[in-house]
């Protein structure tokens, strides 16, 4: 009675978004095609998405593989689909859409250059992110991996000032320099120890290694997964917000940063197994950076007066959490990694969308500068408060809900670190987001009135925010399929 | 009976071609003749590679007279494979040389230039085919020689002094050449290939067999450029014509290398040369300095041409890697390089014929808002700079994954560090390259006139850089191949 389900469609996924960015050149010169173009694009792919992941539950979400042509003698490019992938793809396709909306409202409002290169790019990465989404094995998920950091590379250019110039060439020289360097040589390493890079349930390496190879060797995966931005390859990130904002918020709290915390989250679960990490005990060290980054990035962003710096930095810690909670190993805490990659996502959207509302209305980009912005900007600043309450993981968001497991995890598993960390940066989390809440709408300001962003942004915001309480109010089919990903790598 | 004759056509067809082209002194007619030559030789190299695999090494002895009194050409997969690259990509970079030498040449020596084109040309043919060491020796001179008058044929008048260092330095290596086969004629009494390999390991304990082969192996390293013997190729390859560039980065080390692979291998045997005289040792540690130091030499230059060429030095540091792994995966990894390095420096050396073409110059600062000017100029240097740095789905991503694969399974750790090292360098210089076409301002006075360069140069670049792509992800002809021609080399063990 189920209906199966093919996996070659699969391959649609990444092509969708590549047609869009093909296609995009011959609508540069025309702004509203143009647009209408990169919406079309963003709903396809969307669209694409959503069928893929109701064909592929009601065939009762089985773990599929697709093998495209042999790359060369043991090496192949495949695609599959297992809950986790299909997870990070519907949070990415979903937010394209509504990014897209937003950064139609965004790029014309503040009379943007280069749009046809912008719109291009954007799409470049959704087909990357969809390819990081579904890579079968690590072979094909560091060629999207890289796909993903050059199509990115050029949104971050974007401005084309020296400015711009020096951020982008950090952001290519990190992102490069250590996928290059440890990334690249750690596909390699594991290619030669298994004879393929296949992700495997319960952990391609098991039995394969020794507890110093497998410390090495997942240090090597931790530090060279940059976009991860676990301390201290997390430079580029803040460096990456001299993007234009819609950038910043798709891409850099969402796409390319998730594409990273996924990356180790398959590592962890397929490549070395779970129950082989913990019996060989050789993620101590890379846990022990995870939780240090998520409380020195909040350290950090206490400081930061720049908006977008403050977010980056808050980012870089929350993707701390991930990468902690999935190295905890306990399978309630690697649900709650798995959440997190999801939560984090639809929250942290919402704060860029607001960081980049203010500035496009009122162009301020310093948090010290918000006084007042509350009652100018109401629909802005309450969603970004609904994000603000996600980062700390207060009810009714969804941050609540990941923080929830990644904190049962640390109970069941009786890890006082990773306990003292969550309750350390929760503290944290407050100290830099509520004053921020609090001076926009409690204090006065200079200007009056009422100034919203244009109307497509506000309804992006609101749309996100409404996701954000929406995955709280209804998380239990984000629980399951979260929970089908950690049976299915017991 | 086409099949007979096949082996020679390659050397034969430019050989005769060169000199018509000073009869006839029309540029035109030279181009369109050179091309048709080309055609002819990566045609004939084309079938050559069919035959060999489909019958094994094909056999053609001059004149009738059987080997080892004559002359014989032996004809096997590594020739072929080495054949067709060098014949495929110096056809595509002849189709520029129409629109390149107008900028670059003065008119009297255009039909020259296309002579010595042809010559040099059937001279790298002629080393790739042969199977006799003293017929190497007369093809390394008739490449060589033309090499210095194509250095030297262009405007810039700062050529003849890098043309001079060339042909010092090629001097000094072809005669260590010739010293080392005159040495190893004393010592065995033969000059062909096979029959040298053959009786060599009697005769190998002389003390005149080492010192000729290490003649012979310092003579080819000249040749192709592996540091620290490399000094003649930067201000060769930044003065020469664009198209000569083009033509040299992308076959002249290449066959150098071919060379050194045909003797170490094939003649003096590889475990013996490797070990006994220190060879693996030494060529590695050269090797891995060329990398490091190409790379880091490359990063701080401000003339993209030299900028390239001393990618070029590093470049060729990775394929004697490769190979001194000396292994099948070593070996394969080194040919897969050596055929991958010359789609991308054509490509590269090309683009910059089409940027200098509308009055640009050749420094970092002239490439400043060329990508919004010249996109599909701009396109290939960005492909071709990807190849360099090893991004996937370019071909140079491929040969990097096989060497560092190479180096894991030998457990050579800092080999990998070496490629590392290299490859972030690479990010480097490329990424001043992609920096300055597309988010850079021009230079506020002049460069009005530069637009697209016309088809005739655009063509054959981004047809190179096609392959770059093709051959990032259909890899049957340069790692397949590559692969089963290491298999047959059997590495040293």
């Amino acid at each position: 009675m189920s209906a199966s389900f093919d996996p070659a469609w699969l391959w649609l996924a990444p092509a969708v978004p590549l047609a869009g960015a093909l296609l995009t050149p011959l609508a540069a010169r025309r702004p509203a095609l143009r647009d209408a173009w990169a919406l079309v694009s963003a709903l396809g792919l969307f669209v694409c998405v959503a069928w893929l992941a109701g064909a592929w539950w009601r065939a009762g979400a089985p773990v599929l593989r697709s093998e495209g042509p042999e790359w060369w003698a043991g090496v192949v490019l495949a695609v599959h689909v297992e809950p986790l992938s299909m997870l990070f793809a519907s949070v990415a396709s979903l937010l394209w859409v509504v990014t897209t909306v937003y950064s139609i409202g965004y790029m014309r409002a503040n009379r943007e250059a280069h749009q046809g290169r912008y719109y291009f790019c954007f799409a470049l990465a959704l087909a990357a992110t969809m390819l990081v989404a579904f890579a079968a094995n690590l072979v094909t998920l560091f060629v999207a991996y890289e796909l993903l950091t050059l199509a990115t590379y050029p949104l971050v250019a974007h401005k084309g000032d020296e400015r711009a110039r020096q951020g982008a060439r950090t952001y290519l020289a990190i992102l490069l320099a250590s996928s290059m360097g440890l990334f690249l040589p750690a596909i390699v390493w594991t290619h030669v120890l298994a004879g393929g890079t296949e992700f495997v349930s319960g952990g391609l390496l098991a039995g394969r290694l020794s507890p110093a190879v497998a410390a090495a060797l997942l240090s090597m995966f931790v530090l060279g997964v940059g976009k991860a931005a676990v301390m201290p390859v997390h430079r580029w990130l803040p460096a990456a917000m001299v993007a234009p904002t819609p950038v910043s918020a798709l891409l850099h709290a969402v796409a390319v940063v998730k594409a990273g915390v996924f990356t180790l989250c398959k590592i962890v679960f397929y490549i070395f197994g779970p129950a082989e990490l913990a019996a060989l005990g050789a993620q101590e060290a890379a846990l022990l950076l995870a939780g240090f980054t998520v409380v020195a990035a909040s350290l950090v962003a206490l400081r930061q007066v720049e908006f977008k710096r403050l977010l980056a930095y808050s980012t870089v810690s929350q993707l701390g959490y991930v990468v902690m909670a999935a190295l905890l190993l306990a399978p309630l805490s690697r649900l709650g990694a798995v959440l997190h990659i999801a939560a984090h996502a639809f929250g942290k959207i919402t704060l860029f969308f607001a960081a980049g509302a203010v500035y496009t209305a009122l162009h301020k980009t310093r948090v010290d500068e918000l006084a007042g912005v509350g009652r100018r900007m109401p629909w802005t600043m309450a969603a970004f408060t609904v994000g603000a309450l996600s980062m700390i993981g207060l009810p009714p968001t969804a941050g609540f809900v990941s923080k929830w497991f990644i904190l049962a995890g640390a109970m069941d598993w009786q890890s006082v670190f990773v306990g003292t960390v969550l309750v350390l940066s929760t503290a944290l989390n407050a100290g830099y987001f509520l004053p921020i809440v609090c001076r926009a709408f409690f204090r006065e300001g200079d200007g009056r009135g009422f100034e919203e962003a244009p109307w497509p942004m506000v309804a992006a915001i609101t749309a996100t925010a409404a996701l954000t309480v929406g995955v709280f109010a209804a998380a239990g089919p984000l629980i399951d399929l979260a929970r089908m990903s950690v049976e299915v790598s017991p | 009976m086409s099949a007979a004759w096949l082996p020679v056509l390659p050397v034969v067809a430019p050989l005769l071609a060169a000199p018509l082209w000073l009869v006839v002194r029309r540029p035109q007619v030279a181009w369109w003749g050179s091309m048709a030559v080309g055609a002819v030789a990566f045609a004939a190299a084309a079938a050559l590679l069919v035959t060999v695999l489909r019958n094994g090494p094909v056999d053609y002895a001059f004149g009738g007279w059987p080997p080892p009194i004559g002359i014989a050409y032996r004809i096997d997969l590594l020739g072929a494979f080495v054949l067709v690259l060098v014949s495929g990509v110096s056809w595509v970079v002849s189709w520029a040389g129409g629109r390149g030498v107008e900028r670059e040449v003065d008119e009297p020596r255009r039909a020259l230039f296309f002579s010595a084109y042809l010559l040099c040309l059937a001279g790298l043919s002629g080393m790739v085919l042969t199977g006799d060491l003293f017929n190497l020796f007369v093809f390394l001179e008739i490449s060589s020689l033309s090499t210095y008058v194509l250095v030297a044929a262009g405007r810039d008048r700062r050529a003849l002094p890098a043309s001079f260092r060339y042909l010092i330095m090629g001097t000094v290596g072809a005669t260590f050449v010739l010293i080392g086969i005159g040495l190893l004629y004393a010592g065995t009494g033969t000059l062909n290939m096979a029959d040298l390999a053959a009786r060599l390991p009697e005769a190998f304990d002389r003390r005149a067999v080492h010192t000729g082969i290490v003649f012979l192996i310092v003579g080819i390293a000249i040749k192709a450029a592996l540091f620290p013997l490399h000094h003649w190729l930067p201000d060769a390859y930044a003065r020469a014509p664009g198209v000569v560039s083009a033509f040299l980065a992308a076959t002249a080390t290449k066959v150098a290398i071919y060379v050194f692979i045909r003797v170490v291998f094939f003649v003096f045997g590889a475990q013996a040369t490797l070990e006994a005289l220190a060879v693996q040792h030494t060529l590695t540690a050269l090797a891995a300095a060329a990398v490091v130091f190409g790379s880091w030499a490359a990063l701080r230059q401000d003339d993209t041409k030299r900028l390239l060429a001393y990618s070029s030095v590093a470049q060729i540091g990775y394929i004697v890697l490769g190979l001194m792994l000396a292994d099948v995966a070593g070996l394969q990894a080194g040919l897969t390089h050596l055929f991958n390095h010359a789609l991308m420096k054509g490509a590269l050396f090309l683009a910059l014929v089409a940027v200098v073409y509308h009055g640009g110059g050749q420094r970092l600062s002239d490439l400043a808002g060329l990508g919004a000017r010249m996109p599909l100029t701009a396109a290939v240097i960005v492909i071709g700079g990807l190849s360099l740095i090893g991004v996937p789905l370019t071909a140079g991503f491929v040969g990097k994954w096989l060497l560092v694969e190479a180096a894991a399974a030998k457990g050579a750790w800092w080999l990998i560090a070496v490629v590392v090292v290299g490859s972030v360098f690479a990010l480097g210089y490329v990424g001043r390259m992609l920096e300055a076409l597309y988010f850079r301002a021009p230079a506020a006075q002049g460069g009005a006139g530069i637009a697209e360069a016309p088809l005739g140069l655009l063509v054959p670049a981004l047809v190179l850089a096609a392959a770059n792509l093709y051959f990032g992800i259909d890899t049957r002809l340069s790692a397949g191949l590559a692969g089963r021609v290491a298999a047959a080399l059997g590495g040293a063990g």
